[in-house]
């Protein structure tokens, strides 16, 4: 019940400094948009795909992820901000349950991954992307717990490195490779054997296959409970590592 | 309220492949009373925001003990906090949020209530003279205001013992004296004040005893008077006239509070004496007894800076 409570504190502070920083969420929202205008219209004759309505159902779910992924992992900088300003010190001399300080934090960034998610989902609308509600929000489920994820683990590096000048090239080594090997941005159909074999092993792989699965309306796809038990996983393993970093005594 | 017991705390610092141990704190031993404010005295790198971290429960000490309003720093570290305020050195607040805000949501993330925390915020603002502001973004105020918030935030749950990190660090001496006035008035209020500083003067001024750290050890302990009173005394230059000098040296020198007495070239007395408050006025009784004019009575005190001196061999304005 305190733990809720306490979450639910950080959650509404953290939510209200994000809507009074307009530039913010106009740049969360636009980035998207300009992916779906001036990316996605190359991809009919890229994908070879019959409609641009079959195109979408290809490239919007891997747009997401990407969002869900770059979204959670770059979150650990406003946490460098707040350590600096002595916030995170001010939260930690109080009673307040520590796992609430992350989940709050990271629960503002799931909301507002899944407020950019919905812009998007009904932008790709009028270019006739079609999909049934239920696996609708069965695709935003799992990109909630990778947002959650990505989130998590950006907040606890954040604590550990302590500083944007090791947190950025420390994200983008990781984010990259994950990038390249998920099939986001061109599926991993047309990828040679041994690119196939590399990517097996990363898990958001498999997510992208489960979104993908799902905007093709194939739920029968084993990849989406397979994409979304692995992202589970990863997700609570990676809230209980940052919590723990939280918890930690830092100097 | 606050007792510890060889406090200790070593950081390990990597300068390229070596390891370096860095012993921060070497068993700090302190008895603050209830009700004072005490301060932490010392350089930089001295240990003290290290101490104070310890007592606030931000980092683990490697060994000592310690009891804080009755509460075990090492067994019950969360019953430590609900008895404590921190406030730390560098800030606390965030530029877009107001004071309300900020001191309601820190209220109820001690677990009051939203119609009371509320109240509190109100009451906190008047008190810290801070009500004209409250509704406007932290990044708007001057360095004393927020300085102000950020004292009211950390004793909104009304503590028994508040830590105060250098408190009035990048003020300027406007802002400085209206703090001191603020943290007098928490301890005329009943709470105990932990500071730390390296100013002198605050020292001084401010606190009611004082420990002086160097090298992560207590070098001096005691009220600043007893501190300064330890070194030499105090000297009172007592001014008069050529003529009427060696008299008030025979005078006085037979009196058992003077230590040591000097003349001073061209007329006056130097006396070395323990404690110059009581001893003027006697000065003054004896030399007015026997008719003598005094042109003029000073009175000079050893500084903290001093005591600082005798006990590290360094002064504290160099280090």
């Amino acid at each position: 019940m305190k733990f809720a409570h306490d979450t639910w504190l950080i959650f509404r502070r953290q939510t209200q400094l994000l809507l009074r920083n307009p530039v913010w969420i106009f740049v969360g929202v636009f980035q998207p948009v300009m992916y779906l205008l001036l990316f996605a219209p190359l991809l009919k004759p890229a994908l070879n795909a019959p409609t641009q309505a079959a195109a979408y159902k290809i490239f919007v779910p891997g747009l997401l992820v990407l969002l869900a992924i770059f979204g959670g992992l770059f979150q650990g900088f406003g946490l460098i901000a707040e350590l600096r300003a002595g916030i995170i010190e001010r939260s930690r001399v109080t009673p307040v349950s520590r796992l609430a300080l992350l989940l709050g934090r990271s629960l503002r960034d799931v909301v507002s991954l899944l407020v950019q998610a919905v812009i998007i989902t009904l932008l790709a609308l009028l270019f006739d992307l079609r999909i049934f509600i239920g696996y609708l929000l069965l695709a935003y489920l799992m990109l909630a717990l990778i947002a959650l994820m990505t989130s998590a683990v950006s907040y606890g590096v954040a604590l550990k490195v302590k500083s944007e000048d090791a947190l950025a090239p420390l994200m983008n080594t990781v984010a990259q490779p994950v990038l390249l090997l998920s099939g986001i941005l061109l599926p991993l159909t047309f990828a040679p054997g041994w690119l196939q074999g590399v990517a097996k092993w990363n898990p958001f792989s498999w997510a992208v296959d489960g979104v993908r699965a799902l905007f093709a309306g194939d739920l029968s796809n084993a990849k989406v409970w397979q994409g979304l038990g692995i992202i589970a996983v990863l997700a609570v393993a990676g809230v209980v590592w940052a919590a723990r970093q939280f918890a930690r005594s830092v100097r | 309220m606050i007792e510890t017991r060889g406090l200790r705390k070593s950081f390990r610092s990597r300068a390229g492949k070596e390891t370096k141990t860095v012993d921060a704190v070497r068993g700090v031993n302190l008895e603050v009373a209830e009700g004072e404010i005490f301060g932490f005295l010392g350089p930089n790198g001295a240990g003290k925001t290290t101490t104070l971290r310890m007592l606030a429960t931000l980092i683990e000490p490697d060994g000592g003990e310690a009891t804080i309003a009755g509460a075990d720093l090492r067994k019950d570290p969360a019953g430590v906090r609900r008895r404590i305020g921190y406030v730390p050195q560098g800030g606390s607040t965030w530029d877009d949020s107001t004071a309300r805000e900020e001191l309601v949501l820190q209220a109820r993330l001690y677990g009051i209530g939203k119609a009371d925390a509320e109240r509190r915020a109100t009451r906190a603002l008047d008190a810290f003279q801070l009500t004209e502001y409250a509704d406007r973004k932290c990044k708007t105020y001057s360095g004393g205001q927020r300085r102000r918030v950020e004292i009211a935030l950390g004793i909104i749950h009304e503590p028994k013992i508040v830590f105060l990190d250098e408190p009035t660090t990048g003020l300027d001496p406007q802002s400085r004296a209206h703090m001191w006035d603020e943290i007098r008035r928490l301890r005329a209020e009943g709470m105990t004040v932990f500071i730390t500083t390296h100013y002198l003067d605050e020292a001084d001024a401010l606190c009611d005893r004082i420990a002086i750290m160097d090298n992560g050890e207590v070098v001096a302990e005691g009220t600043p008077a007893d501190l300064k009173r330890e070194i030499s005394g105090d000297v009172v230059l007592v001014g008069l006239d050529l003529s009427a000098t060696p008299q008030a040296a025979e005078l006085l020198d037979t009196e058992e509070y003077v230590n040591k007495l000097e003349t001073a070239d061209g007329g006056g007395l130097r006396l070395f004496v323990d404690d110059g408050a009581t001893a003027i006025p006697q000065i003054l009784r004896r030399l007015d007894h026997a008719g003598l004019d005094l042109r003029s009575i000073e009175l000079h005190r050893p500084s903290l800076d001093d005591v600082f001196l005798t006990k590290t061999g360094r002064s504290l304005r160099e280090s």
